[in-house]
């Protein structure tokens, strides 16, 4: 747990909206003040004089209008509070999907990407504690002690000392106790996590344990650690809660000193009891916000790293310039390319040149950089050096979305998106393309035929699995669907099919590849067939095999 | 209170008297605070008709200990209160795992969304009793003893007290989740939709981006960003008025209770004590505002719980004995999906060999989750199932528990020594690593294995399964991840140290020339059987398999040429 300023000042650069939010927060806050120290002023008066058996009603009548407006106050900052938090959230979620267009899809798949979508999800949720609970009661802890001591000042200026003076013990002492409390708490983090991970981990764990038979015994198991678990986190809380403690009883001696030697003025006939009742009402006022605030900040903690993350996630320089280089389908010549990731090198000066119409094949062992060769066609990674050239367009400088346009591209495992199997299918393409046609010549006909609603099943995070191959023709129907497409690259289409699917699948993918340019990772027999070329990649090294006859018959069909 | 806050009441029926303390503790922590600022109250006014302080000496006092006892008295309920709540989850968590032990294994629950879900369902028990039960209970009580006492120092102001308790302890809690619920139940799905969209945009970042659909992903999910926002702030003008109102009522009540004291000729110095505990008594009625709203908030999580709180009865139905096998054994997941298995037929007498072998969802896993009894089949009849030590092994879910190395072994066989130990090392390839680490078998291996490489985590696995030596050894992939080198020679160890029957479930077709017999299923179907060297002789999808991984291996030109 680092230690985390209350407030982002990079916020306001980024949302600016939450600029007008501070400022009406701030007002709240300044009328707020005001309202509770009049507000004590009109009760002293009322009790005082109910003292005397009397019924002040002007006092009584001020004292109402008074708690209504501050219940209309409550309301004000409670309402833009949480509209600021949503503002924010709203900026910050729009922000951060947005910035995917500006990363690698590669990134973006992995777990870093991962914890991206988290945060837009539901990380970001936890600014709602943060906004709504932490930051009002950190405003007003500015303004009502300022307010409360300028109003003792008038009443009773001893008194005003004593709060002035022990005012800054309640963040002081939350400093010293706090301090504390988190390194304890620091100190049991680790074990707090380790058991606390235990009972995910046995439940993770079930079947293996029934495989062992085992599952039975661990009862008493999880019974013994979860017990385990609440003696360490009791030890934890013991020292957590001791630092609300000792704010609650700094705040009540600071009271207490305050209101003893107003009670001996009084017996004395030194002060009147109007303003004794004011003192005794408003001084413990002027401590509340800064102990709620910080009674407040361990819950608002989550969400205060949610925004760290967020606004460190989003890049700070300008999206770099689209390219407007229009190119167009011809030959495309890689030359003297070298494409290096953080660790390692995925290939090392390639040069190649593939003809219009050609269809080339890529074999090689898995992590060989055959991935990383379609993805510089598809312009997903940029060279380190070197160029792709497409009818003599460099892609580094040409208009992307227009390139990809004339590519047909079917993935290892295509992303099945959460929608309807048409929406699926439909990706990118206009309203009125042709479904049946395109899901005809992919095999997909007959599994969208199998699924309970048809084309309107519902697919992805909460819908409908597919198999693999069912998968497969959902991007091959995506590729069929780009008609004018001049150029197909192709995943490994046929890995980890059953036979039947393989054999659609293969029949598909060469009615795919007919009048196009083909480029695509295979090691089937059945797909090699159809090459022109094969060119095999090892070690980022690209060496050609020319004219590959198949060792053996194709074993495969439908 | 809704049929799952029952259940999680009934779990925590032998902890109840700690949780009535805790309630006991925060009523009293609210009534000391109460008393205090009647009590200094009283004392200012009294003092006002200076009288001697000897009068005053016993209210001195008592502000003191008062003041003192509030603090103290919250340190203690808050802790008396953590304690009662994380004893009862201790049971929570261990009934929930036996529910789970008990249940036959369902696709869905295996996800790791699903887990960590209930993981933190079980917060929502600790929240329901913490944060719903124990303060509103103690409010309650407070505000009942407050009309009490006040209808001992003026029954007529005691009135418009209990009006306003009535209205804040009752009425605004209502409100606060009547007028929220609605939109609170729209903003739910929302977030979960958000969430998935954010997962899209994300994981399917390379097929929106090649199929130039971003923009459209895009404006989607910032359309749902801008209506969940719309339905937030919606949420905060209705809910924080409820808060207004709350502020209002506080002070509204203490003007009833001046008005009606007045009038009745309660005592001056009364008036004021009154007056300054009403306002206190409303506050601390409004914290059942907030335990309304916490308990809206709670229902779909504490049903999930409940639903896992009873075990079902284990039945144990007859189990067959003989010769351990499958006979015409069919298996169909969903209604009306092609079936997973069909008619697969068989046995498994001691020492036999078999190999299962076939594409990805063939039924390969499904044939080991029906001979271990992981997997019910709809039809046709399983010997040995259900019976670790009849049948028993690797399995393609293996999970690694974050426990040293010794521990997670002595899962297959508790009373296994230490040779046995380093004998099924030594076949899983496994012991020369555990020599090499300085803790030996009491090394950590991490969350899940987390602190092993990929083949090392395999190897104790596999190690693991080995130490069982169950009557029909069954491995899923057992070499996965490990080199074709390594995994040939994992393979060879382990069938030599093998006595009772073996049934492998490979993609790797290589070691395969000294089985019995191999499998290769195909959608449910077992399409060839027979010796590998039958196999590589007939065309079909085993041959295909094999030349394929040979080329793989070998290099391509052994295709080529």
């Amino acid at each position: 747990m680092s230690r985390r300023r209350p407030f982002d000042p990079r916020l306001l650069r980024r949302v600016p909206a939450t600029r007008r939010h501070f400022a009406v927060l701030g007002l709240c806050g300044v009328a707020t003040a005001v309202v509770v120290v009049l507000q004590a002023t009109a009760l002293a008066a009322v009790l005082a004089a109910a003292a005397g058996g009397r019924l002040d009603r002007t006092a009584l009548g001020l004292f109402v209008g008074l708690v209504a407006a501050r219940a209309g106050l409550s309301w004000a900052q409670g309402a833009v509070t949480a509209w600021s938090a949503a503002a924010v959230k709203q900026a910050l979620r729009v922000e951060l999907l947005g910035s995917v267009t500006r990363r690698d899809p590669a990134w973006l798949a992995g777990q870093r990407g991962g914890s991206l979508a988290t945060l837009a999800g539901r990380g970001l949720d936890g600014l709602d504690a943060y906004f709504t609970g932490y930051l009002p009661q950190l405003v007003l802890g500015v303004t009502i002690p300022i307010a409360v001591l300028a109003r003792l000042v008038f009443a009773d200026w001893t008194s005003a000392v004593i709060v002035a003076v022990t005012i800054p013990l309640i963040p002081i002492f939350g400093a010293l106790v706090g301090w504390q409390a988190q390194v304890a708490t620091e100190r049991q983090w680790r074990r707090l996590s380790r058991l606390g991970g235990h009972f995910l981990d046995m439940l993770s764990g079930l079947p293996t344990l029934r495989a062992f038979g085992r599952a039975q015994a661990q009862v008493d198991v999880v019974r013994r650690m979860a017990d385990a678990h609440r003696g360490a986190t009791m030890r934890t809380l013991r020292i957590a809660f001791l630092s609300a403690l000792v704010l609650e009883l700094v705040a009540t001696i600071s009271v207490a000193l305050v209101a003893v030697p107003v009670g001996l003025r009084l017996l004395s006939g030194g002060m009147t009891l109007e303003v004794a009742l004011l003192v005794l009402l408003l001084t413990p006022e002027a401590y509340l916000p800064l102990r709620a605030a910080g009674s407040k900040f361990h819950a608002s903690l989550e969400g205060l790293t949610a925004l760290d993350d967020a606004l460190s996630a989003l890049p700070n320089e300008p999206a770099p310039a689209v390219g407007t280089a229009v190119a167009r389908p011809g030959p495309i010549v890689l030359s003297g390319v070298t494409v290096e990731y953080d660790r390692t090198t995925a290939l090392r000066d390639v040069t190649l040149t593939i003809q219009p119409g050609e269809r080339v094949a890529i074999v090689g062992p898995s992590g060989a950089g055959k991935s990383t060769l379609l993805g510089l066609l598809l312009g997903f990674v940029r060279p380190t050096t070197g160029q792709v050239l497409v009818s003599g367009v460099d892609l580094a400088a040409a208009d992307l979305d227009a390139w990809r346009r004339t590519v047909a591209w079917v993935p290892q495992r295509a992303h099945l998106f959460a929608g309807t199997v048409a929406d699926n299918v439909r990706l990118g393409a206009p309203a009125d393309a042709d479904l049946a046609k395109a899901a005809t010549a992919a095999a997909l006909d007959e599994v969208v035929d199998a699924l309970p609603e048809g084309w309107q099943t519902m697919l992805g995070e909460r819908g409908y699995g597919l198999s693999s191959g069912q998968r497969q023709r959902i991007a091959l129907a995506r590729a069929f669907l780009r008609d004018q497409a001049a150029l197909v690259l192709l995943d490994e289409p046929t890995a980890r099919l059953d036979a039947a699917s393989e054999g659609a699948v293969v029949e598909a993918t060469i009615n795919l590849l007919a009048g196009r340019t083909g480029v695509f990772v295979a090691h089937r027999p059945a797909l090699l067939t159809v090459a022109d070329r094969v060119l095999r990649v090892e070690d980022g090294k690209v060496t050609e095999i020319v004219r590959p006859v198949p060792a053996l018959p194709t074993g495969v069909g439908g | 209170m809704t049929p799952a806050e029952r259940a999680v009441l009934r779990i925590a029926r032998p902890w109840l008297s700690r949780l009535v303390g805790a309630g006991l503790l925060a009523a009293g922590t609210e009534l000391a605070g109460l008393a205090l600022m009647a009590t200094a109250t009283w004392l200012l006014i009294t003092a006002a008709g200076q009288p001697p302080v000897a009068a005053l000496t016993v209210a001195i006092v008592a502000v003191r200990t008062l003041a003192i006892a509030r603090g103290v008295l919250r340190y203690t309920e808050r802790l008396a209160g953590h304690d009662a709540v994380l004893r009862i989850i201790t049971e929570v968590r261990a009934r929930i795992f036996a529910t789970l032990s008990t249940r036959p294994a369902r696709a869905t629950d295996r996800s790791g969304d699903a887990l960590s879900r209930l993981v933190s369902d079980v917060d929502a028990v600790q929240d329901l009793l913490l944060r719903v039960l124990v303060p509103g209970a103690a409010a309650g009580l407070v505000a009942v003893l407050a009309v009490l006492g006040a209808g001992v120092l003026s029954p007529l102001a005691a009135l418009p007290l209990a009006a306003g308790l009535l209205l804040a302890g009752v009425v605004l809690p209502w409100l606060a989740s009547a007028l929220t619920r609605r939109t609170a139940a729209e903003v739910a799905p929302l977030r979960g939709a958000l969430a998935v969209d954010a997962v899209d945009l994300t994981a399917g970042a390379a097929d929106l981006t090649a199929f130039g659909a971003t923009d459209a992903a895009l404006a989607k999910a910032a359309g749902r960003a801008a209506e969940l926002a719309r339905l937030e702030r919606r949420l905060a003008l209705v809910g924080w008025a409820v808060d207004g109102a709350g502020v209002l009522l506080a002070g509204a009540t203490a003007a009833g209770v001046v008005l009606t004291a007045l009038h009745a000729g309660t005592s001056g110095t009364l008036v004021g004590v009154l007056a300054v505990g009403s306002i206190a008594a409303v506050e601390s009625a409004l914290a059942l505002v907030g335990a309304a709203r916490q308990r809206t908030q709670l229902g779909t999580a504490l049903s999930r719980v409940s639903a896992l709180l009873t075990a079902p009865s284990l039945d144990a139905g007859p189990r067959p004995a003989g010769v351990p096998g499958l006979d015409q054994v069919s298996v169909t997941y969903r209604a009306g999906a092609a079936p997973a298995l069909s008619d697969v037929t068989l046995r498994l007498p001691a020492g036999r060999r078999v190999a299962v072998v076939g594409p990805s969802g063939a039924g390969k896993s499904t044939l080991l989750g029906v001979l271990a009894g992981a997997v019910r089949p709809d039809s046709g009849t399983v010997v040995g199932a259900g019976d670790p030590q009849r049948v028993g092994g690797l399995f393609a879910d293996a999970h690694l528990f974050h426990a040293p190395v010794r521990d997670n072994l002595l899962l297959a066989r508790p009373d296994a020594s230490d040779d046995d130990l380093a004998a099924a090392a030594t076949a899983a390839g496994f012991l020369d690593w555990v020599r090499d680490q300085p803790l030996g078998w009491e090394t950590e291996v991490g969350e899940d294995g987390g602190q092993l490489s990929g083949g090392q985590r395999q190897r104790l696995a596999l190690a693991r399964a080995l130490l069982l030596r169950p009557e029909v050894l069954v491995l899923d992939e057992p070499t996965e991840g490990l080199d074709p080198a390594a995994a040939d020679a994992v393979l060879a160890a382990v069938l030599a140290a093998t006595a009772g029957a073996i049934v492998l479930v490979t993609h790797r077709l290589s070691g395969l020339e000294g089985f019995d017999e191999i499998l290769v299923l195909d959608a449910g179907r077992v399409t060839q059987r027979g010796r590998h060297a039958d196999l590589v002789a007939r065309p079909g999808w085993y041959r295909d398999q094999w030349s394929t991984q040979q080329a793989d291996e070998q290099g391509y030109l052994a295709v080529a040429t």
